[in-house]
């Protein structure tokens, strides 16, 4: 088992180390040029102008000194500084990943809470009416853009009906709770503060069911598919003979094992779920990572959006890494 | 998880309850129903997409603010946007940008992503590592945030965005493809073809990639939903493409504060939605019809 992390592991750090190449890479060998982005048209037109903005920024380097800076300022945990904030670019990550984690948990504990019991459901009463209803709300889920979702509920929730908050984590006029973490809902907990909670929860309703909406479906659809296969195994046969109830069987015997293309199939869809969360954040306007990493691929803020990729596919291979770590303390054949 | 073993015998059925046994018409319908009806939804797409200009009641770009945000009527039957332009004769307009886009990075991912997956599958070795981890690469970018970067890089445009779409959209296939011919490799026929001295060209082209085929149209199919969605974000975005442009996504983005005049928003969002609803509903037939054995999932 050591082994087995031991290469998992390195693996991991090997691609991590490739990946920052590329995406450094393609953010600055591309045509797109930040100054005209940043400057406007007035400046850009007077070359002095130009020629000092780039200097500051280190812009008139050669590609491979500016990869060595790099290098040198990640390895101390230097993302270097945003074009568009003037802010080091981790700070600005550490700032607006609180609101992102918090909505992908949110979402991610939505979707197995409804996807599980609706997959069991489903594969238990095979073809029958819970089945049909399953099957559509997959397909909708996965098949409606995110975007459009987010506004139909702005519109009918809090336009129309008005029985949900509009965008944003809290009102416009409260203050953000008080804590440690960033996380609205635990801070607002540590300072005992429930009516920040209370609107913090509200606030998440929405955009939560948004983003989960997709990660629904998969999950059910695992869960079902998984579920009818463990159904027809010997030892659910066995467990009949011996006269179980049909819903020890269900439970005990059959669901564990179902679970296990379902553990590898949610740590996979969390990491979509913070990646994801692009689209909904910007309809809800949560100031979390998503909008960040709009705004700055808008602005060609490149050393934001190496950054912030860099995070986010650190934080990809790490899942995944955990995933197959899982999986092998799950299913001991993994392990060879 | 292990696959259920050929040999156990007896119904797998005790689970499920006895149904009253379905007539042919209502199986045949109950399977494939939905199929037919995904065919339909595409093809009305497709249709729409190509007569556009000539089936639109009014010229998707004439501006005229004395009608600004309209409630659909008669008139305008989904209402008129901020510029007071018809939201029907955009939408009919706008499918011809989300099809022609879908296809496009789909039919082209699919052919670069085939290649490199059956080339390293018949090379092996040195070859199929290189190429493997390089499709490890980049499926370990979360593909919206890199298609994002990618697309801000290259500038605002239809191609651009279909471009940076593209670069991320082979690995899967890649993959598929690798797995599928590997199998296929180990088969009599290729030995009996190698042993014939065919070139491995031929071999791979005319005898392992047509049995690959099958399960690559699946993917292909449940696949053009998929890219004319990021397609679609990405417009929504504000990257894919340049305004007055009509187009689904970007439709989207400009109602996206009009809470009040929904119809702005709704319409296009409906538009996606059944195109991709479509394309599931076939690739799932497709899937079923080739596979038989993946009815039961």
């Amino acid at each position: 088992m050591a082994r087995y992390i031991g290469k998992r592991l390195l693996l991991a750090a090997l691609m991590a180390v490739l990946a920052s190449c590329v995406i450094f890479l393609i953010a600055n060998l591309v045509p797109g040029d930040p100054v005209l982005a940043q400057l406007g048209d007035v400046a850009a037109s007077d070359p002095a102008i130009v020629a000092r903005w780039r200097a500051k920024w280190g812009l008139d380097l050669p590609l491979w000194e500016r990869y060595g800076i790099f290098l040198t300022g990640l390895l101390h945990g230097d993302l270097g500084i945003s074009i568009a904030t003037h802010r080091p670019v981790l700070d600005d990550i550490r700032q607006y990943a609180p609101a992102t984690i918090e909505l992908a948990t949110i979402a991610f504990l939505l979707s197995l809470v409804i996807g599980i019991p609706l997959g069991i459901a489903a594969a238990v009463r095979r073809d029958g009416w819970i089945d049909s209803a399953a099957r559509a709300l997959s397909l909708l889920g996965v098949s409606a853009p995110t975007f459009w979702l987010a506004f139909m509920m702005l519109a009918i929730f809090y336009g129309g009906l008005g029985w949900a908050p509009g965008p944003g984590r809290i009102d416009p006029i409260a203050f953000p709770p008080e804590g440690p973490t960033g996380l609205f809902l635990i801070d607002s907990i540590w300072s005992g503060d429930w009516e920040g909670f209370q609107d913090s929860l509200a606030h998440l309703v929405l955009p939560s069911i948004v983003l989960a909406a997709a990660t629904i479906g998969l999950i059910t659809r695992t869960t079902r598919a998984a579920m009818l296969d463990s159904l027809q195994q010997d030892y659910v046969r066995v467990s009949r003979a011996k006269g179980l109830h049909e819903w020890a069987i269900i439970l005990r015997h059959a669901l564990p094992n179902a679970l296990v293309p379902v553990v590898t199939l949610g740590g996979l869809a969390y990491a979509n779920l913070l990646a994801g969360a692009v689209m909904t954040e910007t309809v809800f306007a949560w100031p979390g990572l998503g909008r960040y990493t709009f705004t700055s691929a808008a602005a060609l803020d490149f050393p934001a959006i190496v950054g912030i990729t860099l995070v986010v596919s650190i934080t990809f291979l790490l899942v995944n890494l955990a995933v197959d770590l899982s999986y092998a303390l799950l299913d001991p054949r993994v392990r060879r | 998880m292990s696959a259920p073993l050929d040999v156990s015998i007896g119904a797998p059925g005790i689970a499920v309850p006895a149904v009253a046994a379905p007539s042919r018409l209502r199986r045949r319908l109950r399977r494939y129903g939905p199929a037919w009806v995904g065919g339909g939804i595409v093809i009305a797409w497709v249709l729409v997409a190509l007569l556009a200009p000539w089936i639109s009641p009014y010229h998707p770009d004439a501006v005229d603010v004395s009608i600004r945000l309209r409630p659909p009527s008669l008139a305008h039957w989904m209402g008129t946007d901020t510029l007071g332009r018809d939201v029907f004769s955009r939408l009919l307009h706008g499918a011809r940008l989300s099809l022609a886009a879908g296809f496009t990075v789909v039919i082209l991912g699919a052919a670069i992503g085939t290649t490199i997956g059956i080339v390293a599958a018949w090379t092996r070795g040195f070859g199929d590592e290189a190429l493997m981890r390089l499709t490890d690469l980049v499926l370990c970018f979360p593909p919206i945030i890199l298609a994002l970067a990618i697309a801000a890089a290259l500038g605002i445009g239809p191609l651009n965005t279909i471009l940076a779409m593209l670069v991320v959209w082979w690995p899967k296939f890649a993959r598929l493809a690798r797995a599928l011919a590997l199998v296929q490799r180990s088969q009599e026929y290729v030995e009996a073809a190698t042993v014939l001295g065919l070139r491995p060209r031929r071999i791979l082209a005319r005898h392992i990639l047509p049995n690959t085929l099958g399960p690559l149209a699946v993917l292909v199919t449940l696949d053009l939903g998929n890219a004319i969605l990021t397609f679609a974000g990405l417009s929504f975005l504000g990257l894919g493409v340049i305004p007055p442009m009509p187009e689904w996504g970007s439709m989207v983005a400009e109602g996206r504060e009009l809470v009040e005049q929904w119809w702005v928003a709704a319409f296009p969002g409906l538009a996606i939605l059944t195109v991709v609803v479509g394309f599931n509903f076939c690739g799932d037939g497709l899937r079923d019809w080739l596979d038989p054995r993946s009815r039961s999932r």
